[in-house]
């Protein structure tokens, strides 16, 4: 028997379902893809050349306008960076500011991929309904920090904005009340067959492939591979008691249950870390310079993401170095599309959480 | 001090052995990253189990010497090596997916490479 | 299995408030820290031109000789940097946005 007939389809870099530009060459067999070659490129913006012209206190603007989504934590990832060169001691007030709007920023982002999601899968409805709950999100953040999404609220050596007692008690209040909301629209995503129906048993990615590949993040979790950077204890994780939300089965459906279930887990470490502030110092005085290396390592909505900093004593740092949760997704992505049928490639495209402008910097 | 971070100075005729013997002991490949230093290139390559950060470092003193894929060993490499070979103009050779320098768009060619300048 | 979870929250916001602001008829109401845009207070400034070395989007530009101070309101991507480093403290963020724009222009502040 002759063999099926292949086409190649080009698959974006301006699809509907994409809200970034990343292009993929579909080989498909009938309806069934049996290879996809992933091309980047389209937004290459140079950010990480910008540093060796930019004073390495004022680059954290820059950095944290990386991404738009989860641009605190690029913020912090960089401060992190730079306060571990200069060991400089943050205080601790600092550090759990930093936590609590590290969980929003990924309470904010979740509800954004379950909306494109759910947009993905042609579920409208569903769509509007968790970004009004992310609205309220972004209200609070607008609230304490001043930014919607670009939070401009950490620096090197602490935090710029303060969350004085009685807000903090104002926004687990709120937060409390937005748990029983997201809980009703989640249910929606856990329960409904049509849902279901799209996410279930497509796109499987297991447990050794996604760790041999280097997933990071929800999709690595999602197959069963217990790793969370926020372990590692960076700003005040370490006096925060949780366990890395994992599933076992690997497919969308999963990484579709880890992030629901994050969410709930986010706003429990944010009523952790309320608990345990204390009034104290914003921030720390900073001089002199920076000389040496270091990987800061933290835990984006989308999973790992790493700083490589190179400092060589001047203010002007020598390197800078982002890679990105979705940089390092792309190779699962690529594994898992083979064997999916051509009208999933748009959801399973989205199930990695793709942040394209953010992985070419 | 948030974690400790290994960091090895090795040879370019090391680096697949060095590469294999982590890949073998459940190792997987975190990043490879390029720096530009004055005169040179150095290439990072970084590791991670369990939370332990392993990092190989590679000083390239001849800029027109290839160095060998790590795409036999960690298939993901390919991206990472094809974004270096773009933006710094280093080769590598044998990588499993090799897009001849079209992976990055960019309007200058090899904009990272220090004779670039 | 469940089908039709979704109905009965579909149903029930029908018969609610939309959650959407009727903008322009009803203004958005922004907080006290919001980050809109920044003012100046053109009599205080020295003209040192420390924010316009600090600003990462270059969009301020200090000119001592003519006494000047301008914004490319455009280019400003609102981070407060400048109201930081502001040694006279004449520089503040206001928390409404700028108008929009047909034209891509510069607003001058002269203190001359």
């Amino acid at each position: 028997m002759n063999s099926p007939k292949r086409t190649i389809i080009p698959f974006g870099p301006q699809h509907p379902v994409l809200p970034e530009p990343i292009h993929l060459d579909l080989v498909v067999e009938d309806e069934k893809v049996v290879e996809a070659i992933p091309s980047l490129g389209f937004v290459h913006r140079g950010l990480e050349k910008l540093v060796e012209k930019r004073d390495f206190i004022d680059f954290v603007y820059v950095a944290e306008r990386i991404c738009g989504i989860c641009s605190f934590i690029h913020g912090l990832t960089y401060c992190i960076a730079i306060e571990e060169i200069m060991q400089i001691q943050v205080p601790a007030r600092a550090n759990y500011l930093r936590v609590i709007w590290s969980e929003l920023s990924r309470l904010h982002s979740h509800l954004l991929w379950l909306g494109l999601t759910a947009d993905a899968f042609g579920f409208e409805a569903l769509f509007m309904h968790t970004w009004k709950l992310r609205e309220k999100i972004l209200d609070i953040i607008e609230e304490t920090t001043g930014g919607r999404v670009i939070f401009g609220s950490s620096k090197v050596g602490g935090v710029r904005k303060d969350i004085t007692p009685e807000k903090l008690a104002e926004i687990i209040f709120k937060l409390d009340s937005y748990a029983k909301e997201i809980k009703e629209i989640t249910d929606v995503f856990v329960n409904d067959s049509s849902v279901k129906h799209r996410l279930v048993g497509v796109g499987i990615l297991s447990k050794q492939d996604a760790y041999s590949l280097g997933a990071v993040g929800p999709t690595l979790r999602a197959s069963g591979v217990n790793i969370d950077m926020r372990k590692l204890g960076y700003a005040a994780y370490k006096e925060i008691d949780f366990t890395p939300v994992t599933e076992t089965s690997g497919d969308s459906y999963a990484r579709c249950l880890v992030r629901i279930r994050e969410l709930f887990q986010s706003i429990d470490i944010i009523k952790q870390a309320a608990a345990k502030i204390q009034p104290g110092e914003l921030e720390v005085k900073v001089s002199g310079t920076p000389n040496g290396e270091f990987f800061a390592r933290t835990e984006q909505p989308r999973g790992e993401v790493i700083y490589y900093v190179k400092a060589n004593g001047t203010r002007f740092l020598q390197r800078l170095r982002v890679r990105t949760p979705t940089f390092a997704n792309i190779p699962a992505l690529v594994k898992l599309l083979p064997g999916c049928q051509l009208a999933d490639v748009p959801v399973l495209v989205l199930t990695i959480d793709p942040c394209i402008s953010c992985t070419e910097r | 001090m948030i974690e400790e971070q290994k960091l090895i100075d090795i040879e370019v005729k090391d680096l697949l052995s060095q590469a294999g013997d982590l890949c073998k002991s459940g190792y997987r490949l975190v990043q490879i990253g390029c720096t530009k230093l004055p005169e040179t290139l150095e290439v990072n390559y970084s590791f991670d189990k369990d939370y332990k950060f392993i990092n190989l470092k590679v000083k390239l003193n001849d800029l027109t010497v290839a160095l060998p894929s790590l795409s036999g060993i960690f298939w993901s490499a390919f991206l990472y090596e094809n974004e270096i070979h773009d933006l710094f103009g280093i080769k590598f050779t044998e990588m499993a997916v090799d897009y001849k320098g079209n992976f990055y768009r960019t309007a200058v060619k090899r904009g990272f490479n220090p004779q670039n300048e | 299995m469940k089908i039709f979870v979704m109905a009965a929250k579909v149903l029930k916001s029908l018969f609610l408030k939309p959650a959407t602001l009727g903008y322009p008829f009803v203004p958005r109401v922004y907080y006290k820290n919001t980050r809109g845009k920044i003012a100046i207070e053109i009599a205080k400034c020295i003209y040192c031109g420390a924010c316009q070395r600090k600003c990462p989007a270059q969009a301020l530009n200090v000119n001592k000789a003519e006494k000047n101070w301008v914004i490319n309101r455009l280019r400003c991507i609102s981070c407060g940097y400048c109201v930081d480093v502001c040694p006279k403290k004449c520089l503040t963020m206001e928390n409404t946005y700028s108008v929009s724009a047909t034209k891509k222009e510069e607003e001058v502040f002269s203190g001359a």
